[in-house]
């Protein structure tokens, strides 16, 4: 079988349809190409990473030690609840958008994504939405200070006036994902290669597939959401507010009934990448595809079932807690059969340890113990003592830092040599991993302690039993910030240059993007659709 | 139980050898794990919570045990060769019906915890409403007419920039709540603005106090002592700093303290009817100020702009009394001024009133006595 290059655009026959990309500035801001709008979200969300990551460095700074030293406690709540947006909504979500752009269309056999001028839009819209979100912390008043979460009455009667532009950045975000999600599906649903079977197509499509149903469902429930709490803040309704027939808690439910998804929005396509990366440095196949595809998708009809399970404390009826508790404790069974999948595709593999499958490996290991924390958190009766504490803090870190972020790097060492062309430094590699490992457990895993121990979250000052392993964590936190600097280096190097990497990169790689295309691959993907064994 | 005896020295050997890990010089007392409580339903979450926990390391271990082989000895530099195996229909049913017997055996004990744990409504001895307000708290002892609101003691403000040394800082406040050992309390949660969350570990009792409704937790405290908590749930810019204090008594020393109060309250209620001299109504005035006003509005009156207006020079404050007794005793609607007629006394509204018509460079001159306070309610 031929392998596709970039150089076929020389091809007399290939030179109609690959005319490469046009030059400077303009490339970037009218590209309809799949790579570049991936390498775009790529950047964005790194972008918004180091943001949000300055701004936890803020907490950390702040939470070293007892006492109000740094920041005042209005400022503090700013930087957590922008800290939470912005590594939710500008660099976990885009970061997974780019890797669907640029790998969807290699993998199923498509030159490019179905909607190319809505790819463009979708991704766009979002430097507009995070200018604007941030421009709120410069506002008189400043910006949000209501925790992510947003929770009403806090984010409506009592917020500052820079929730409006707030509310105006979420809605266009929510137009940003909906617009990409259904580019994600109309891609996969329409452009395959004949043969490219759905259960054939690779667990990262089959991911993202069902993320993006996902995100179609709950994005305009986030849109409604916000339009409700505008309408509470400046027409006269009352949603939230009980004084006008209202329920603060309703929000609450309606929040997580996007919320709830919304992390497994987070969570699916890391999974996706891990079922790619561990199958190729075992040298064995996937252990039960099937029952990855089924349990992805139990997991995403669960996730609509679950909500209230971060609301055991609002004072909802004992029967609606007691449901909430066993939907809740049953997403453990298909995430179960997830893990045990990945282990036993690497028994009796031939393994090998580079630097992506180091960052796959780590995702198992942490994902799971964050897992595991969520199971207790599940258990309705103790999360009495869980909710609200640094438990939660450390839980939800283990899934989103250790899960979703180290997935999303594992993906950048293992497919950009494919992307570029040019290895990345190994030894660099290695390095990056072990340094960010070792720091982000310091950071987290004392936050379990901390939480058991009593320190609520979202607090910018606290007593002195918890000064200890504050102090800890906060190293632990500046020892992972500085590593997601040097991981900065180490793109910018490789995208420079370095060791000529392979057609098929790996030795074990497999699947369309590896065994048909040049590495650095054609501008556009498959312009004759490939043959699928 | 002898399971929870050794599971507690099993997870303290654990614990110790982490901390070890991270902690070289263990010089404090480290609070690792869940607090066991004082009360039946905070002992019966510790139990949960430990066999829970001890699942999940089990679990871990199993799961962790065979990677962590499998990356000993199926490695290529050992030359080991990739099997061929990739699907077990078996295997997959046994991983799903697995754990499903392990979820029903955690969730048997939970729902018979739960379902006491919400059994705040039968046979409550004592009912105490509790009402949360940005940032303090409001208790008032239904049966007794006792009210009072409690907030972050001056003592812990004081040391904000450096609390070294401070004992309990950021976890004592100026009226602790008194309550009587053995005797089913009922609280009762409300809140006057936004959500707050009364949180006392040691009762195992946190609920969301919710503006409009009306939510209940109940806890009898099974042993005399002072035991402490937070809010939980963020509610703005003082979150961090409106923390619980409960003393917890027995029956003839709690009856005492309700007489106290009372009497208290009646001595408050005379000194509204006297006539109060400028400088007891500015100094009076100043610790109200302290403790209900400064979060806001600053210490100086400066307010914060563009969120809270500042007290120097405003208008209400330098013009009409009256204008200015209305938005200090009813509150602004639509904004975080709160209404304080049901918080503070007679008196100390007229104190508070007065201090700020003549502080922060605000020199009006007059005075409000606690008679004009009384006369408008």
């Amino acid at each position: 079988m031929t392998t596709i290059t970039a150089d076929d655009d020389h091809d007399p026959h290939a030179a109609h349809d690959d005319h490469g990309p046009e030059k400077g500035l303009t490339r970037w801001i009218t590209t309809t190409n799949h790579k570049d709008i991936g390498t775009l979200y790529l950047w964005l969300a790194f972008i918004m990473f180091l943001t949000g990551g300055t701004m936890a460095m803020v907490i950390r700074l702040e939470l070293f030690q007892p006492g109000l030293q740094f920041v005042e406690p209005g400022f503090f709540n700013q930087m957590t609840t922008m800290h939470g947006l912005i590594m939710v909504f500008g660099a976990i979500m885009p970061a997974f958008v780019g890797l669907a752009n640029w790998l969807i269309p290699m993998m199923i056999g498509a030159p490019d994504m179905a909607l190319p001028r809505m790819n463009n839009w979708s991704f766009w819209i979002l430097p507009f939405a995070f200018s604007i979100l941030g421009s709120t912390l410069f506002m008189e008043g400043g910006g949000p200070a209501f925790g992510w979460t947003f929770y009403a009455p806090l984010s409506t009667t009592f917020a500052p006036d820079s929730t409006d532009f707030f509310i105006l950045a979420v809605h266009l975000m929510g137009i940003s994902s909906v617009m990409g999600a259904i580019n994600v599906i109309a891609t996969i649903l329409n452009m395959r290669a004949p043969g490219m079977t759905l259960m054939k197509m690779p667990l990262f499509v089959w991911t993202w597939l069902i993320t993006a149903y996902l995100l179609i469902a709950v994005m305009p429930v986030l849109a409604g959401a916000v339009t409700m709490m505008l309408t509470d803040r400046h027409f006269g309704t009352s949603f939230f507010d009980a004084a006008g027939g209202g329920d603060p808690v309703m929000f609450q439910h309606i929040f997580w009934f996007f919320g709830h998804p919304e992390v497994y929005i987070m969570i699916l396509p890391a999974f996706g990448i891990v079922s790619a990366i561990v199958p190729t440095f075992a040298r064995k196949r996937l252990f039960g595809y099937s029952s990855m595809v089924y349990a992805v998708a139990s997991i995403a009809i669960l996730s609509f079932l679950v909500w209230a399970h971060h609301m055991f404390t609002t004072g909802m009826p004992v029967v609606g807690e007691l449901y909430f508790m066993y939907a809740t404790i049953l997403i453990s069974v298909p995430t179960g059969v997830k893990v045990f999948n990945w282990v036993s595709t690497m028994w009796r593999g031939s393994m090998t340890f580079e630097t992506p499958m180091l960052w796959a490996l780590g995702f198992i290991v942490m994902f799971t113990i964050g897992g595991l924390s969520g199971l207790m958190l599940g258990v309705a009766p103790v999360d009495t003592q869980y909710h609200d504490t640094y438990f939660v803090v450390a839980h939800f870190h283990y899934v989103l830092v250790t899960g979703a972020l180290f997935s999303i790097i594992a993906a950048f060492y293992y497919w950009v040599p494919k992307w570029t062309g040019h290895m990345y430094n190994e030894t660099h590699g290695k390095i990056h991993f072990w340094w960010s490992t070792i720091a982000v457990n310091v950071l987290f895993f004392p936050q379990h302690f901390l939480g058991l121990a009593g320190m609520p979250r979202r607090i910018p000052d606290y007593s002195l039993q918890f000064a200890e392993f504050n102090m800890i964590s906060s190293i632990g936190g500046f020892a992972f910030g500085l590593a997601q600097v040097f991981f900065l280096y180490i793109v910018i190097k490789t995208i420079k240059g370095g060791e000529k990497a392979s057609d098929l990169v790996w030795e074990g790689a497999t699947g369309l993007e590896f065994e048909e295309l040049s590495s650095p691959p054609p501008y556009h993907s498959f312009t004759v659709a490939p043959d699928i064994k | 139980m002898i399971f929870n005896k050794l599971s507690e020295r099993l997870f303290a050997a654990l614990a110790g050898v982490l901390s070890m890990l991270f902690v070289s010089a263990a010089d404090a007392e480290y609070v690792l794990n869940m607090t066991r409580g004082v009360t039946p339903i905070s002992r019966d979450l510790y139990s949960l919570h430990m066999i829970v926990l001890w699942v999940c390391v089990v679990i871990a271990i199993v799961v962790f045990g065979v990677m962590i082989w499998s990356i000993i000895y199926h490695r290529k530099s050992r030359g080991a060769v990739a099997a061929n195996f990739h699907e077990n229909a078996q295997v997959e049913v046994f991983w799903t019906v697995g754990p499903l017997v392990i979820l029903i055996a955690i969730a048997i004990p939970a729902t018979a915890t739960l379902i006491d744990l919400e059994d705040a409504k039968t046979n409550a001895d004592i009912n105490l409403q509790v009402t949360g307000i940005q940032w303090k708290w409001k208790y008032n002892y239904i049966d007794e007419e006792v009210v009072f609101i409690s907030s972050l003691a001056q003592s812990s403000r004081d040391v904000i920039k450096d609390p070294t040394g401070h004992e309990n800082y950021l976890l004592e406040v100026d009226q602790p709540v008194v309550l009587p050992i053995n005797k089913k309390i009922r609280f009762l949660f409300h809140s006057d603005d936004v959500l707050h969350a009364w949180w006392v570990p040691a009762f195992a009792v946190k609920q969301d106090v919710v503006p409009g409704f009306i939510n209940d937790s109940w806890a009898v405290i099974e042993k005399t002592g002072t035991y402490r908590g937070q809010c939980a749930e963020l509610c703005g810019k003082d979150h961090g700093f409106m923390p619980i204090v409960v003393e917890a008594v027995t029956q003839g020393e709690y009856e005492q303290w309700i007489a106290d109060k009372k009497a208290e309250a009646a001595a408050i209620a005379e000194s509204a009817d006297k006539e109060w001299s400028m400088q007891d109504l500015l100094a009076q005035g100043e610790t109200v100020y302290k403790s209900n006003c400064a979060a806001c509005h600053g210490p100086t009156g400066a307010g914060i702009p563009g969120v809270f207006p500042a007290l120097s020079n405003s208008p209400v404050a330098t013009g009409d009394p009256a204008g200015h007794i209305n938005i200090v005793m009813n509150g602004k609607a639509g904004t975080a001024m709160a209404a304080y007629k049901s918080q503070l006394s007679d008196v100390d509204l007229a104190a508070v009133i007065t201090f700020e018509r003549n502080s922060f460079g605000n020199s009006v001159g007059d005075m409000v006595q606690p008679s004009a306070i009384k006369n408008s309610r």
